[in-house]
């Protein structure tokens, strides 16, 4: 048995190790991915205040501080017993919106394009945001870098800061927008829509119109059959942060559905001994290890299980491109891993589409941002889509308001088994006894993750370096054999 | 003259920092003009093992985020100042140990109980925990081994500036990068891209006298937001901060919280935070005090948000500990 380390796996939020083993013949036998990383908030966000879980659990993830921020609000909201008014509900979505709107982007242009823009195999120093600007055009590039830009300045508008989100408070926001400021975010929004129509023609040039592509994104070692989970509104159509969990199998039948205070009953984790990230899966279906198919618990969250979970989506240019994706990828549900980029980008289009309807909406210019609370504090649970998965957010307080209970499932965490699996399986397609172990080889283990843009890996730039990876073949007790750097 | 060599790790923390210089936009072509990134896991593509064969003090700067919270952070500390000539603390967690750092207020083996057995979606009945070394059939697994106590960067190598904030401001990280570039950087051990007063001495909004009967709770009370957030029986760590991140929160109409850590003649921020707030109750009499003192419902988690494991009170609870 052989083993090969990939260590650091770089680009990436936080830490993350890939360990591969060989067997006798130089087939993988098997893949593990480590989280070597705890910081324990659900123990030390106890004894707080809850009204200031909202200011501290932004700091999980500086990546996706929105979703956490709101996730937050909405369970202290359920704990004071209290629903903020229109115009404050419109304000935090629009918010939302904003926050994956430019984490999509960095995600599908700086992070994922490489591989898709200048091959899965090109010359690692060419492979990133720079080589994309090269190949794509300055225009491009600087629209990709502004449009970013766009949806943080939104973001910071609203909530005072970018990252630093301190603003929603129980049954509301701490502060609104001028009319005057509306009507600037509505000229933002406009240029937001066009710039994700431009990126699903991106998409199309230089994805789909590349057989190639096509059948690397269909084929086996990058499918995975596994349920699929995201939030739908009232009528099943797609939601980031309002409405019930819908759960439907690798049929695309629903096996569940239900709301964001019940996901006790649906959702258990199991430790393993060997990282300290937990496994969630689906109590309906039980954990019987890392295996896909109808019949195991595992599944999957994030833009591509959401898409599948949902029956449509609500604005017109990104439901058009829903339907086109699923006759082109043959039918729902899609079960295809790189399939979560194109996904991604009809969320692009349809958080644009959003943000638009919500801005032109005078309301949110409303001074009515707050609803006071007279109750006493009791339990809530805040549910919403976080770019790379479903966040739950979940605080029990003493009559007070302190926290004496906390549970966190964020996106990536229900992604891991998934994420596992995928990396196992694209690991087995390009690493053999007939199959050099280049470079580009490698690099295709990586994309097997990398869609699902995980949050220990929220990478979202990529300046000229080396191959990502440093690749250590041992024996089984551990002697170094070979050693493949770049 | 050629390129600076730059590196930036995140250790304990969120990525935030990283992504806050993300938030130069287009200037980030410019620090990609005037700089090698020769190291930064989150972003660009070099390994550790790169790392370790550059010579001593190879790296003109490292800028270290995240606090010291495992073996592997306390490792790269090291490592980095090896090969640094200069390194920069950078953000509240490697500064003063930040928000990861309010877990020094309970025990590791608290901490991991309640994430791996008592949290209700988990399902563990044989109360498994990760382990430093595990044997899985195909071969042994290795993770990094928790410290006690989640330590600031300067409690593990020295540190020679220090940008504060969660996250450090665009402007300044961007004047630090200027600095670095240009050799300009102050003496060691400064604190850079802030200034060194209080908050409360530039915040704008009206100050009369201090004199309150109640703290007030934020679920049921819209503070104005013209007027000392104190002053309404909010509480705000205005007074023992330093200042330099532009008055954000207030701005968005809510209290400071710290992040920036305490001014030069601030030993300790709890603590001067502590006899702040005690200096505007409106009482003589001690019960109606103690009753007033009950509704500062979590003092060391407020005062303490974001330094406590470089207050005195964590290293009380370290001795405690070990």
């Amino acid at each position: 048995m052989t083993r090969i380390t990939i260590d650091p796996i770089t680009r990436l939020e936080g830490h993350g190790k890939i360990e591969l083993f060989l067997d006798g013949a130089g087939e993988v036998a098997d893949a593990v991915l480590q989280i070597p990383e705890l910081r324990g908030f659900e123990r030390f966000c106890m004894g707080r205040p809850v009204t200031e879980l909202a200011r501290i659990v932004p700091k999980i993830c500086g990546v996706c501080p929105g979703a956490h921020h709101l996730a937050a609000a909405k369970a202290i909201d359920a704990v004071y017993q209290v629903e903020p008014p229109p115009a404050a509900k419109k304000l935090r979505e629009l918010f939302y919106c904003a926050h994956v709107f430019h984490s999509h982007i960095a995600h599908f242009y700086v992070l994922a394009a490489p591989d898709f823009v200048l091959g899965p195999a090109a010359d690692p120093s060419r492979r990133n945001i720079l080589g994309v600007i090269a190949k794509v055009g300055r225009d491009l590039g600087g629209s990709v870098l502004r449009h970013r830009r766009i949806g943080q300045d939104i973001q910071a508008l609203l909530a005072g800061h970018q990252t630093d989100l301190v603003w929603c408070v129980p049954g509301g926001v701490s502060k609104g927008i001028s009319e005057k400021q509306r009507l600037g975010v509505v000229e933002l929004a406009r240029s937001c829509v066009e710039f994700a129509k431009t990126t699903v023609g991106v998409f199309d040039r230089l994805v789909l119109s590349n057989e190639q592509y096509v059948d690397l994104i269909l084929s086996g070692p990058y499918a995975l059959c596994a349920h699929s989970m995201g939030l739908v509104d009232s009528r099943n159509q797609l939601s980031l942060d309002e409405g019930q969990v819908r759960v439907v199998d690798t049929r695309a039948q629903e096996i569940a559905r239900f709301a964001p205070q019940d996901y006790l009953e649906h959702i258990g984790e199991r430790v393993e001994p060997w990282t300290y990230l937990k496994f969630p899966f689906l109590k309906l279906k039980g954990w019987s290890g890392l295996r896909d198919g109808q019949d195991s618990g595992v599944y999957r969250a994030g833009p591509l299980a959401r898409i599948n979970a949902a029956d449509g989506v609500s604005t017109p240019l990104a439901q058009v491109e829903r339907e086109r994706f699923f006759a082109t990828l043959g039918g729902r549900p899609v079960h295809a891993t790189l399939a979560q980029h194109w996904a991604r980008v009809i969320e692009l289009l349809f958080v644009a589409e959003r943000m638009l309807e919500l801005a032109s909406d005078p309301e949110v210019a409303s001074p009515e941002i707050r609803r006071l609370s007279r109750q006493i504090p009791r339990e809530g649970v805040g549910v919403v889509e976080a770019p790379r998965g479903m966040l739950m957010h979940h605080y029990v307080t003493d009559e007070k308001g302190l926290v004496v209970k906390v549970n966190l499932i964020v996106g990536t965490t229900h992604n891991h088994a998934p994420i596992c699996m995928s990396i196992a399986k694209a690991a087995r397609g390009v690493i053999g006894r007939d199959k050099p172990m280049t470079d580009g080889a490698l690099n295709m283990i990586e994309m097997a993750f990398r869609a699902y843009d995980p949050c220990f890996s929220c990478a979202t730039h990529n300046l000229p370096g080396r191959a990502p990876i440093e690749v250590l073949v041992r024996e089984r007790d551990g002697t170094l054999i070979a050693r493949e750097a770049p | 003259m050629g390129k600076v060599k730059l590196a930036m790790h995140a250790a304990a923390g969120c990525g935030g920092c990283d992504v806050s210089v993300l938030d130069l936009h287009e200037r980030i072509l410019e620090v990609a003009g005037a700089a090698e990134l020769l190291f930064w896991p989150m972003f660009c593509d070099g390994s550790v093992k790169d790392l370790e064969e550059y010579p001593d003090r190879h790296l003109d700067a490292s800028l270290f985020n995240g606090a010291i919270r495992n073996s592997e952070d306390e490792h790269m500390a090291r490592l980095l100042r090896q090969k640094s000539r200069v390194l920069v603390a950078f953000g509240s967690c490697a500064h003063l140990g930040g928000i990861p750092g309010l877990a020094n207020l309970n025990s590791l083996e608290e901490l991991l109980r309640v994430v791996y057995q008592d949290t209700p979606s988990t399902v563990n009945p044989k109360k498994s925990r990760p382990t430093e070394l595990y044997w899985m059939p195909p071969g042994e697994l290795r993770l990094p081994r928790m410290h006690g106590q989640v330590l600031a960067l300067d409690e593990v190598v020295r540190v020679d500036q220090y940008l504060p904030g969660c996250p450090p401001a665009v402007e300044q990280l961007w004047a630090l990068l200027r600095a670095i570039v240009q050799s300009e950087l102050p003496p060691p051990g400064a604190v850079v891209g802030a200034s060194n007063i209080a908050l409360c001495d530039e915040c704008e909004r009206s100050k009369g006298e201090k004199r309150i009967k109640a703290f007030r709770d934020l679920a049921s009370f819209v503070p104005d937001p013209e007027v000392c957030f104190l002053e309404q029986g909010v509480i705000c760590c205005g007074p023992a901060t330093r200042s330099g991140c532009g008055g954000r929160c207030g701005k968005a109409n809510m209290p400071c919280r710290g992040c920036y850590g305490p001014p030069d003649d601030v030993e300790d921020q709890g603590a001067k935070l502590l006899s702040s707030i005690a200096s505007v109750i409106d009482s003589d009499d001690p019960a109606e005090i103690g009753r007033i003192v009950e509704q500062v419902r979590d003092p060391a988690g407020t005062f303490y948000r974001y330094s406590l494991p470089s207050a005195f009170l964590s290293g009380a609870c370290r001795e405690e500990a070990s």
